[in-house]
């Protein structure tokens, strides 16, 4: 084996006469070494990955408990539930207000902080180190800070007495009307410190010429940032905007420490729906985590779609000048 | 892609409009005003629960939002002293070791012959792993726990762990095999040429090679691990497992619904769960900053 080495390294692919019983001795090797190394990863993916999702789009078409045989098939009878059920439909409409609330608001902030930021300050590590802060913390961690802070009386109503804005002071995550709203402060809260960051890492890759002489043909800075750096960060404010609206629509975490989804479902999303009404009806369960998984992959595919066609016609008008 | 995660954590190099001789930068007091209210907007809800931490029950009743007075450190002393906050640090940091190790080990062997062994079916297992990224677990979560329960997993700390390396696999390979093969072609030649086999090569010269790249997944995977709750919640919590014995997250959630009269105690609870992970932020600033931005570049 070790002597025959080299000779096939020299040559690879090569049509050279090599006797016969030496290349299919050392082709067993090579698949055992292919099956022993990739193995044991392929197949815990496929038992703890792949099957249970394909478990859940078989489940979601019987009405079971989950510990009886699977034997009542109802069709799309979960489907249907769930899809008329004027809670899940709120659910599914909280998730898409995040989406959008975060990729419009937290977007433009995360940009706007990170630009600014990208500059020589004092003082810069410990600063990025501290905006960072509240990303670390686990969603459960931060959920329930933030539901002490809210509480009816928690320091945010404290606070507010003691500048003189009592009559602000509400119980926040209580009230129906803006509850969700509370909550998406809550989610900028804790993943502004991310999207700052990841815009600074972009902003890294900007060449400092472009700007240079941009500035010396007379633009101001506010300019050079709109036309030049903000146009050449624009893959990863993409890139964000898909985490950003993937995570917005698998949204549990923190809603379930906080809220549960209350008040009467002001601040129900899918996932939180899906454990409420489906840990002791898996196949209902399963049905909505279908929905939910349908709903991620059509929207990131047509985002991906988009995005892409974005990219490419960018590229050609935006290079030739 | 290899090269997004090399570059970990780097300051910025370039500045704003400070050419040589540049006169007062007019700009510079309104960056400061805004760094600062970005770090206090981000620190003292932290420190609010901090600072709540050393306050008595009585005390916060009375007035929510003032200083400690007296400062009183038996809430965190209660805490501290109690055996379930220990069994969950204990809790988490084994199913985060285990967790970290099974994904790494699980992910460099698999990542080497997806990135290193020419042969049929390899792009198809590697576009396996990659759709592996669109399942998240939330769309597993019930039927999962059905077949750990099957298996007799519901209740563990296995049933934890597996479904955990599981799910970190995809990023993982992804992550690591651009990253191994940009390790050059003719090491391996070298290495070949001296007699060793590509198993001694991968054991002696890989590994020690692609170490940051290691580092940067297993971070990823210890984090995600510590941080999780679906999870914990479906297998521990639901699973029968003893209170001491739950994960930090699901720790901290029963302790502050069991206690929540006893605010100050609450406090401290919350407060203590934050160190661990923020003093492994502190420690691994650069890998954690570098492996996230460099893991959602690709």
């Amino acid at each position: 084996m070790t002597t025959n080495t080299p000779a096939v390294m020299a040559a690879p692919r090569s049509a050279a006469p090599v006797p016969p019983r030496r290349p299919a001795r050392r082709d067993a090797r090579k698949w055992l070494e292919i099956g022993l190394f990739v193995g044991p990863a392929l197949i815990v993916f496929l038992a703890f990955v792949i099957l249970p999702v394909v478990l859940a789009g078989v489940y979601s078409f019987f009405n079971w408990n989950g510990l009886t045989p699977l034997e009542r098939f109802v069709g799309f009878d979960n489907y249907v539930r769930a899809l008329s059920d004027p809670l899940f439909q709120k659910a599914i409409t909280n998730n898409f207000l995040i989406l959008f609330a975060s990729i419009l608001i937290q977007g433009p902030l995360a940009i706007g902080v990170a630009l600014l930021l990208n500059r020589k300050l004092r003082g810069r590590t410990v600063i990025r180190l501290l905006i960072f802060v509240p990303y670390v913390l686990a969603e459960v961690i931060a959920g329930l800070s933030w539901k002490l802070l809210l509480s009816p009386r928690g320091g945010v109503n404290a606070l507010l007495e003691a500048i003189g804005l009592g009559e602000l002071a509400q119980p926040w995550l209580a009230n129906p009307e803006i509850a969700l709203w509370v909550m998406f402060w809550i989610l900028t809260w804790k993943y502004l410190g991310f999207a700052i960051l990841l815009m600074l890492a972009g902003l890294q890759g900007v060449p400092d010429e472009l700007q240079e002489a941009a500035q010396i043909d007379g633009a101001t800075w506010w300019q050079v940032q709109w036309h030049i750096t903000i146009p050449l960060i624009a893959p990863t404010i993409r890139i964000w905007i898909f985490l950003s609206m993937i995570g917005s629509l698998q949204l549990f975490d923190m809603v379930w420490v906080t809220t549960r989804g209350g008040p009467v479902g002001a601040t129900n999303t899918m996932a939180v729906y899906m454990i409420q009404f489906g840990q002791g009806a898996p196949g209902y369960g399963s049905a909505i985590a279908v929905i939910l998984f349908v709903i991620s992959l059509t929207v990131a595919l047509l985002y991906q779609r988009i995005a892409l066609r974005r990219d490419l016609s960018g590229a050609i008008t935006s290079g030739v000048r | 892609m290899a090269g997004s995660i090399t570059i970990t954590g780097e300051l910025p190099k370039r500045r704003w409009g400070r050419a040589a001789g540049a006169g007062f930068d007019w700009g510079q007091p309104f960056v400061y005003f805004v760094a600062l209210v970005a770090v206090l907007v981000s620190v003292v809800p932290v420190l609010y629960i901090w600072i709540g931490g050393f306050r008595t029950t009585p005390d916060i009743n009375a007035d929510p939002a003032g200083w400690p007075n007296p400062w009183s450190v038996e809430s965190y002393v209660t805490v501290l002293t109690s055996p379930r906050f220990w069994g969950s640090v204990f809790s988490s940091s084994f199913v985060g070791l285990a967790t970290t190790l099974g994904v790494v080990v699980l992910g460099v062997m698999a990542a080497f012959v997806l990135s290193r062994y020419d042969f049929r079916g390899r792009s198809g297992i590697y576009s396996l792993f990659a759709a592996g990224l669109m399942f998240p677990l939330t769309v597993a979560a019930l039927p999962l726990s059905i077949l750990l329960r099957d298996i007799g997993l519901h209740g563990t700390f296995l049933g934890v762990i597996i479904p955990q390396v599981a799910f970190a696999l995809p990023v993982t390979i992804i992550i690591l095999v651009p990253f191994l093969k940009a390790i050059p072609a003719e090491l391996e030649e070298a290495a070949a040429i001296d007699g060793t086999s590509r198993i001694g090569f991968f054991w002696r010269i890989m590994l020690p090679l692609s170490m940051p790249g290691l580092i940067t997944v297993g971070v990823l995977a210890f984090i995600g691990s510590w941080n999780s709750y679906l999870l914990p919640l479906l297998v521990m919590a639901a699973g029968g497992m003893p209170q001491e014995l739950w994960t930090l997250p699901l720790g901290v959630q029963q302790f502050s619904t069991q206690y929540s009269a006893d605010t100050g105690a609450v406090l401290a609870y919350t407060s203590l769960s934050m160190l661990p992970a923020l003093a492994f932020f502190l420690v691994a600033e650069k890998r954690i900053v570098g492996g996230l931005t460099g893991a959602v570049k690709g």
